[in-house]
């Protein structure tokens, strides 16, 4: 280790103001902060004494996906492998590289490492892809306008590729994130100079330029020739009735049994980083509880209006918490700390807002079933007028003390 | 009444004049710079566009055949009346600004005036024509699509003065990154197409 340091500093002056390499510092800076903690420190006053930087920040978040990642290998794997068992005939269909690997082994459904490994062969290719061409796409700007490469793209690189479907085509993958990565970021300056979720943007791009590989019943389930749904598009046609007549529990669309986006499924294992999160208080529990708290409002409105016509209406709230991409937006989403908004009071009301959004999209919105992505892109717009309304009341409020009753100043 | 409800809903959110119709651009762009300008330019079209969409409403049930003149089809006037009555309205509303809200009506300048050949104005009473509203659905509908507009542009006013802290490419400053940030923001308000009301 000791050695590695001893190079890094002995090629620094390479790289520093003057050297050879100078125009390549932002990469120099960037293998050397990801290997140990920047050297830099406060002189002035005042002094934060705390070692949470940007760099550890983004770090925990990308090791909070750690259990998404499972699952989302595992669950893919599950999936494909159920349909290939339950419908041997559909083996005649499968083709591609992917076949070629996996017809060594086999498809069992019971085998643990054979659904991962299956899983494992749609995860990685998609996440190597994002992160090599969004990662190219960092790393050109870094160097061209002279800022340094951030680890926020650790974030928005996994972030993005949870949320794809597992049948993707990954040219796709890599025009979405090229788009979240440029559009949505690097032409506003970078990471923390953006306004809405570069990860969010990039899918949201892809939903609208290519909607039959990223909505519809054949992409979420990694078999060629096979049409399934999400859990949220057969409760749209036939209420949550039909989706527990397919043989789904509640606690199989918790645990993560259900074909959806690589990451989506699960929300235990979504939970579990969740509670990281909010336990170094990485992610606002304000944000979380306000996202909640208004999916809960809104839905139960909705129950209690009701509806002949429309099955949404009487969807419960704890199965708008387990179906489609809500708790991921939750977690991971919205608690993105540039893009939401910046008061306290404020981070309460943009999650409200996205709450009552996914729930409205989800159940008014016929073209839409899912609406977790399209609500925090609406809410990301938003943030920054809430927090003008609450520094604006807070204002108001410092003006009012300072003036006390019966004074006139 | 829950046709007129819709129909507000329908005009603010779905079919928003700046972000979905990209009408009144020119506006939308200069006068978002600052959140409390862009609010009052917001009530000033909100204003403009109750009172015209209606007057223009009658105008329009006037020229229509036989309405008028017996026989004769006035509906080519159309047109130039409807721009004349926006015209008078922001001209009043210009006198009315300027007496009485000085600040105001320094800080829209050019662009008050301007808000007779804002595109989202007639916009408004050319969907009111075509679609045929009556003349209660035609105060609905400018309510609606004045405040869809307003709405959109504090929206924009609130991002680009969080965006003053970005940092953008010398080649995109301007103009470049607020048609990218109108976009952007137009992606998001695509969570409302396809509703029907």
């Amino acid at each position: 280790m000791k050695a590695l340091r001893n190079l890094l500093d002995r090629i620094e002056p390479m790289f520093a103001d003057g050297g050879r390499f100078h125009k390549y510092y932002g990469l120099f800076e960037m293998v050397d902060t990801l290997l140990y903690s920047p050297p830099n420190k406060t002189i002035g006053a005042p002094h934060v004494r705390d070692a949470l930087d940007l760099k550890r920040v983004m770090g925990y978040v990308w090791l909070a996906t750690f259990p998404v990642m499972f699952m989302a290998c595992y669950n893919t794997g599950y999936q494909a492998n159920l349909v290939l068992h339950d419908n041997p005939a559909l083996l005649a269909n499968q083709e591609g590289w992917r076949h070629a690997i996996m017809s060594l082994f086999g498809y069992h459904v019971d085998s643990f490492f054979n659904n991962l490994f299956h899983g494992f062969l749609y995860f990685v290719p998609i996440y190597m892809t994002t992160f090599i061409v969004g990662g190219i796409a960092e790393v050109i700007f870094a160097l061209v306008r002279g800022h340094e490469v951030n680890e926020g793209f650790f974030v928005t690189s996994i972030l993005y590729s949870l949320t794809l479907p597992p049948t993707t085509p990954l040219w796709m993958v890599g025009l979405g994130i090229l788009f979240g990565v440029i559009l949505g970021k690097e032409v506003f300056g970078g990471t923390g100079k953006n306004f809405v979720n570069p990860a969010l943007a990039g899918r949201a791009f892809l939903f609208f330029a290519y909607p039959a590989y990223m909505s519809g019943d054949t992409v979420w389930v990694a078999v060629d020739g096979y049409s399934g749904a999400t859990p949220l598009a057969v409760a749209a046609a036939g209420g949550i009735n039909a989706v527990t007549t397919t043989g789904l529990s509640w606690w199989d669309a918790f645990i993560g049994f259900e074909p959806g986006s690589l990451g989506e499924t699960s929300v235990l294992a979504i939970f579990l980083g969740g509670a990281f999160l909010l336990y170094t208080r990485i992610a606002s529990w304000r944000i979380v509880t306000g996202v909640f708290v208004g999916m809960v409002l809104m839905s139960t409105l909705l129950n209690l209006i009701g509806s002949s016509t429309n099955h949404m209406f009487g969807v419960s709230w704890y199965w708008h918490l387990v179906m489609g991409g809500f708790a991921f937006g939750m977690i991971f989403m919205a608690t993105d700390p540039v893009t939401a908004a910046h008061t306290d009071i404020g981070r309460l009301w943009f999650g409200i807002l996205i709450g009552v959004m996914v729930v409205l999209i989800r159940v008014v919105n016929p073209a839409f079933p899912e609406g977790m992505m399209l609500a925090i892109l609406f809410a990301n717009m938003f943030s920054p007028l809430i927090d003008y309304g609450v520094m604006k009341l807070n204002i108001k409020r410092r003006e009012q003390r300072q003036q006390p009753k019966g004074l006139k100043v | 009444m829950e046709a007129l409800l819709s129909l507000f809903v329908k005009a603010v959110f779905i079919e928003n004049m700046a972000l979905t119709f990209f009408l009144g651009m020119c506006t939308f762009i200069a006068i978002s710079k600052k959140i409390e300008t862009a609010i009052g330019l917001g009530i000033a079209v909100v204003i403009v566009q109750t009172i015209t969409l209606p007057v223009n409403n009658l105008v329009f049930n006037l020229l229509k055949e036989n309405a008028l003149i017996e026989g004769v089809d006035l509906r080519f006037l159309g047109l130039i009346s409807y721009i004349a009555v926006i015209a008078a309205i922001v001209q009043i509303l210009e006198m009315f600004l300027d007496r009485y809200v000085p600040a105001l009506y320094q800080a829209l300048g050019v662009y008050l005036p301007l808000i007779t050949v804002n595109c989202a104005i007639l916009g408004g009473t050319l969907f009111m024509v075509q679609r045929d509203y009556t003349f209660v659905e035609s105060v609905v509908y400018g309510v609606g699509s004045g405040f869809s507009w307003m709405l959109a542009i504090v929206i924009l006013a609130g991002v680009r003065e969080r965006l003053k802290y970005s940092d953008v490419p010398a080649g995109l400053q301007g103009l470049g990154i607020i048609f990218i940030t109108v976009g952007l923001m137009s992606l998001g308000f695509m969570s409302f197409s396809g509703i029907q009301l």
